[in-house]
């Protein structure tokens, strides 16, 4: 065993990249529950490449054939329906762990200097995660799936000048028909799924270039033993691989409850509008994504300012870009002395607590009718209008209350 | 000579124009790449007319016909909800069908159609594309507003238009739905996608 590893080693770093990835990097000594979401991350993006595979065997994409071939992975596919929950499972769980991941960024400043590219990286996996699971969301072809993209894809006619073009484009039709499906497909098994795995391989090489931040905020490499090895550090392996199994061991059994018990969790996972063959001339009585986008389509509903110059249209669709962009900028906006919210002043915690607040609001209006009234006193649309005040405040004016916010003096070491 | 010495400038150039090169090229060798995702022939040559038989639409009616992939209602309106049109006109943001592109210049009239009565549209919501629901029941009962007057309502984002697609004030939707060519073949017999012969084919 030991001549193997020698042998690989001298023509392969073998032992150089386990010391430096695993064994020998040292992360803070005191990451909390927050800290499971980028290895869970990681675990779910496998279970939906694997899963993804083998539902690719039986799947097909043809206006014709998809909806019937979905039904056909349910009924006679042995072990289909456990292929295909666990990947549409799979898909809302990615959502949840990647929000709380980016939450806890939020919460310990994990975005401020040096790790401004291991959030920007970070970020555009978001992106492509968007991208993954809008256009996997299109291929059983239901009616829901239909009309989503039709409605996604109508976005960019918004476009001045190009936008009818662009929308052609990226259908390959008129409508949103046969060739849409088939590229959508091609995206999804392929191209971004290979962009994903490659951003994930840089935000971890940019990750272990400037060590891992910790709820203190605290940059435990400022503080080194003689020999170089930071005083609050541990060795990832076995430390936190012994720690990230128990994650596991958690996150699966919740996993496959829902996989099990509840797998269409009652609309919220899989939309019962998308159980009827996709039908070009019946929109669905609502339209509504799935739940992960619709803070952001309660963004895009809001906008209806007609008094605004080229349209109310154009500008949902730019809120809908800018709620977006303005988490790239956020290294940038955060002007405070301090990374973690241990050491912030009421400012930035009150700030913070109403931008969670104006999201998952915001989410649960874009599951609903936004002229009806399902909160107090106002209508669907005007609550959304104040969610997306207070989410664009909460950006815009980050570097005004975090410069006043009175913060609390930042220990040497880590708690 | 030394041959220690290197030319920067010269260099710098040299890397300048191949990567400039390389770069042209890149851009060159995506164009067949970018340009295969656009309709194919055969979607362009799917856009052929259609026939539409509507003597058995009773007044006050709706029918769905599929053309060019997109839902294409014939609505038979009854001279009551032809009346109610003329008094909307201050609720509606383009009441006077003023935008070019959304209706021929034969469907520029107060019903936006060639017969009052007949009224064609491409069922898709000038918003972001979902399809309308009709919603021809006046008054409360619409559970749209108390003086609706019928008309049809978007489930996507609330857009609102009034018995001739006229879209009302203060919905996300931009503009009037549109009016498709079309052409009456005989009393009962329309044909969508092609234009009244005298203003030429489409």
């Amino acid at each position: 065993m030991q001549k193997l590893i020698t042998w690989i080693d001298d023509r392969f770093p073998l032992i150089k990249v386990w010391e430096e990835h695993m064994a020998k990097y040292y992360a803070p000594r005191n990451f909390n529950i927050w800290y499971f979401f980028g290895s869970l991350a990681l675990l779910v993006l496998v279970i939906q490449i694997v899963t993804g595979i083998f539902l690719t065997m039986h799947y097909k994409p043809d206006v014709n054939t998809a909806f019937a071939s979905v039904e056909y992975i349910m009924r006679d596919v042995p072990w289909g329906w456990l292929m295909r929950y666990l990947h549409s499972t799979g898909a809302s769980m990615f959502f949840i762990i990647v929000y709380l991941h980016m939450f806890r960024g939020m919460l310990y400043g994990s975005y401020r200097e040096p790790r401004e590219l291991v959030w920007l990286i970070g970020m555009l996996i978001f992106v492509a995660l968007m991208a993954e699971s809008f256009m996997g969301y299109l291929l059983p072809w239901g009616n829901m799936s239909y009309w989503g993209a039709q409605v996604i894809i109508s976005l960019f006619g918004a476009i001045p000048l190009v936008g009818d073009a662009l929308t052609e484009w990226i259908r390959g039709d008129f409508v949103v028909g046969d060739a849409t499906l088939n590229r959508f497909f091609s995206f999804h098994v392929i191209m971004v799924p290979l962009i994903l795995a490659g951003l994930v391989y840089l935000h971890i090489v940019a990750l272990h270039k400037v060590g891992s931040n910790n709820p203190d905020g605290i940059e435990i490499k400022n503080n080194k033993r003689p020999d170089g090895i930071p005083v609050d550090g541990i060795p990832f392996h076995p430390y936190y691989t012994v720690k990230d199994i128990f994650g596991t061991v958690v996150f699966l059994f919740l996993f496959f409850l829902i996989v099990f018990y509840a797998p269409e969790l009652g609309g919220w996972f899989l939309e019962k509008d998308n159980f009827t063959p996709a039908n070009i001339l019946q929109t669905p009585p609502e339209i509504v994504p799935l739940w992960y986008f619709t803070p952001y389509y309660s963004i895009l509903r809001a906008v209806t300012w007609e008094w605004l110059p080229l349209g109310a249209k154009l500008w949902g669709v730019i809120a809908m870009g800018m709620s977006l962009g303005f988490f790239f900028l956020l290294p940038w906006l955060d002007r405070s002395p301090v990374k973690s919210i241990r050491y912030r002043g009421w400012m930035y915690k009150t700030a913070l607590t109403l931008f969670v607040v104006s999201f998952i609001v915001m989410g649960y209006l874009g599951t609903k009718n936004p002229t009806h009234v399902d909160l107090l006193w106002f209508s669907n649309k005007t609550w959304s209008q104040i969610g997306l005040f207070v989410y664009f405040a909460f950006f815009i004016l980050m570097p005004i209350y975090t410069t006043l916010d009175k913060t609390k003096p930042v220990p040497e070491r880590v708690r | 000579m030394a041959d220690d010495r290197v030319d920067h400038k010269r260099r710098r150039f040299l890397t300048g124009v191949t990567s400039g090169i390389g770069l042209v090229g890149g851009v060159v060798a995506a164009i067949p790449f970018v340009a295969s995702m656009s309709p194919s022939a055969r979607a362009r040559a799917a856009g052929a007319p259609v026939e539409a038989d509507f003597s058995k639409l009773k007044p006050g009616q709706m029918m769905t016909v599929e053309w060019r992939g997109n839902p294409v209602w014939i609505v038979n309106r009854t001279p009551s909800m032809l009346a109610d049109l003329a008094g909307l006109e201050s609720k509606l943001a383009d009441a006077k069908s003023d935008v070019e592109d959304q209706q021929p210049g034969y469907a520029q009239n107060s019903t936006r159609s060639i017969r009052p009565e007949i009224l064609v549209l491409v069922g898709i919501c000038t918003h972001l594309g979902c399809s309308p629901s009709e919603k021809f029941q006046v008054g409360p009962d619409s559970g749209i507003e108390t003086d609706w007057k019928g008309g049809f309502y978007c489930p996507c984002h609330g857009s609102k238009f009034d018995l001739a697609g006229r879209v009302y004030k203060g919905v996300p939707a931009p503009t009037n739905l549109e009016v498709p060519p079309h052409s009456f073949l005989s009393d009962t017999l329309i044909l969508i996608g092609v234009d009244p012969e005298q203003e030429g084919a489409a």
